[in-house]
């Protein structure tokens, strides 16, 4: 059965912000859990793509609301405002596209973006997402596994770990071009992973979501998703993976390394500096949920790291 | 100015100064408030009592750099009203942020220096508020008065800081502030530099009338 947004999002838990404002009130003054009144999920917008419902893969909550995930990114490429992306995302094309996988591997490729769309089945996953900045989202994303790709290549032995760079075209990414006091983060936004992480079946090589191709806002026309690791591992507009051995540079580590580490997983017991872990605003909620770790993929993927100093490898 | 020119001036005060807030009430009535209100009206209430502090701030060296008297007749308004502002937000964080949650709220103001300088500038523009009637200026003495309220220089620096450590490095909107506030602090300083060396120079001139006498 095909599932549709208005299955998958339950009245009662949506709040409109208004609601949600009221609802502080209410909370205010009674001390209990929000619960507000049914708003009709809109159907999403944009060309439809079909995808099956991995229900191996999908979080109890209930998804935000679409227009959310698509108005309030994070996508420096645009802008440094959360509305810079929805804004300004028309001047991205993301077709022509390719993707080049390349570096140690026995086959390297350059993918054209169709042919990216047919390595494996399209599945719709529906993962929480957790931003960095302690807020967070529920989101049905269509797409497959990244190692099914990266399989394609066939990487050497030797390659360690998988560097994902994105589109540096200031022509279509109005954020790269240089401002009047210089850039924001250092050019083409690159991001990485291990190769065992690159590898693991959650890691989802991601072209749509919510039931549509994926808006370029929220990084066409191909982007990864890491569930159990902070939003800005999830590198978006790919153009390159290159399989290496040594640990590849992000873009977010160059910028501020004592905030963002190569691993940044999921944490509630590790602070940012500026602010604790310990919990997050999910979009459309009024009170903090308290953040599980590695983001409530604990026990999938926590055997990936067992032996270390999660407070050292932030 | 006349009469009534200085109600004029306070009426635009009053309006400009409550816009903000008046469209963060519309922006509750209308649903407006982007995805994520409790930030937003955050961002919103911290911002605009960063621009009254630094508003506040620049009537002296305004009235130093033009010889205009009105900016000072304007001080205590928008000063409150910066107050009022700080005070909103500092509610929301407790209220709509944390919702009452001692423990984390205690543990940020403890370990997060933004958060520390952010209550210090809050704090000390307290006793600024409660000593702002006539009425505490008399009872203070127009010197002590005086002196207690340099407080707000330090308030204003504390606020800078507080934004520049809380945002992420890549923004410069933290600095443009911080700048003006520099701006504002040289005009002082290079006025009261001068005032020392007219001070002086009378000193002199007295002595020099002094000794031609001898
Ligand atoms: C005179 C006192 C204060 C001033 C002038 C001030 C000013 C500001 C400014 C300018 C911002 C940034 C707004 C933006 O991003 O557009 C801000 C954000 C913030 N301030 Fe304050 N603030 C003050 C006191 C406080 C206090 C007492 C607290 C809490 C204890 C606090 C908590 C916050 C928080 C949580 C944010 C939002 C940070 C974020 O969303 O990243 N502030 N404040």
């Amino acid at each position: 059965m095909r599932l549709r947004y208005s299955d998958v999002t339950p009245e009662k838990l949506y709040l409109s912000r208004r609601e949600l404002m009221a609802g502080a009130i209410a909370l205010a003054a009674i001390g209990c859990d929000v619960g507000a009144e049914a708003t009709a999920a809109p159907m999403p917008a944009g060309a439809p793509l079909k995808a099956t419902p991995n229900a191996a893969y999908r979080v109890q909550d209930a998804p935000t609301k679409f227009d959310a995930a698509t108005t309030y990114n994070n996508f420096y490429e645009f802008g440094v405002n959360k509305e810079d992306p929805a804004r300004l995302g028309q001047t991205l094309k993301p077709r022509p596209w390719h993707v080049q996988v390349d570096g140690l591997c026995a086959k390297p490729k350059t993918f054209d973006i169709e042919e990216v769309l047919k390595v494996a089945p399209l599945e719709e996953r529906i993962y929480s997402l957790r931003c960095v900045e302690a807020w967070s989202m529920v989101i049905p994303w269509i797409g497959y596994p990244l190692a099914a790709l990266l399989k394609q290549v066939e990487p050497r032995p030797g390659a360690k770990y998988v560097e994902f760079t994105t589109l540096k075209d200031p022509e279509q990414f109005p954020g790269q071009k240089p401002g009047f006091f210089g850039g924001t983060l250092d050019w083409p936004y690159t991001e990485g992973l291990r190769l065992d992480e690159a590898m693991h079946p959650l890691t989802l090589l991601t072209v749509g979501m919510y039931g549509q191709v994926l808006p370029n806002q929220n990084g066409a026309p191909v982007r990864v998703v890491i569930p159990w690791k902070y939003g800005f591992k999830s590198a978006k507009s790919i153009v390159r993976i290159r399989l290496t051995d040594t640990e590849p540079k992000t873009a977010w580590n160059k910028a501020a390394p004592q905030e963002y580490g190569f691993y940044s997983n999921v944490n509630p017991k590790v602070d940012h500096p500026r602010w604790s872990q310990g919990t997050e605003r999910r979009i459309g909620e009024f009170r903090r949920r308290t953040t599980l770790m590695f983001n409530g993929y604990a026990d999938q993927v926590a055997s990936l790291y067992t032996g270390m100093d999660l407070k050292k490898n932030y | 100015m006349t009469t009534r020119g200085r109600v004029a001036l306070k009426v635009g005060v009053w309006a400009v100064a409550l816009a903000p807030l008046a469209a963060l009430l519309y922006g509750f009535a209308t649903d407006d408030l982007t995805v994520n209100p409790i930030e937003y009206v955050t961002r919103q209430l911290g911002e605009t009592a960063l621009r009254l502090l630094l508003a506040t701030l620049a009537l002296t060296p305004l009235r130093i750099v033009s010889g205009w008297s009105w900016p000072i007749t304007l001080r205590r308004l928008l000063g409150l009203l910066a107050f009022f502002y700080a005070v909103l937000h500092f509610a929301v964080w407790i209220v709509l942020d944390h919702f009452f949650d001692w423990h984390t709220m205690g543990d940020d103001i403890a370990k997060r220096p933004w958060i520390t300088v952010g209550l210090t500038a809050l704090v000390l523009l307290v006793p600024l508020a409660a000593t702002s009637t006539t009425g505490m200026i008399k009872r203070l003495g127009g010197r002590a008065w005086r002196r207690l309220h340099r407080l707000v220089y330090v308030a204003g620096i504390l606020g800078c800081l507080h934004y520049i450590w809380l945002a992420k490095k890549v923004l410069i909107q933290p600095w443009v502030y911080a700048t003006i506030l520099m701006l504002l602090l040289a005009v002082r300083l290079w006025n009261s530099g001068r005032g020392l060396a007219r001070r002086a120079e009378q000193k002199k001139a007295q002595k020099i009338v002094i000794g031609s006498r001898g």
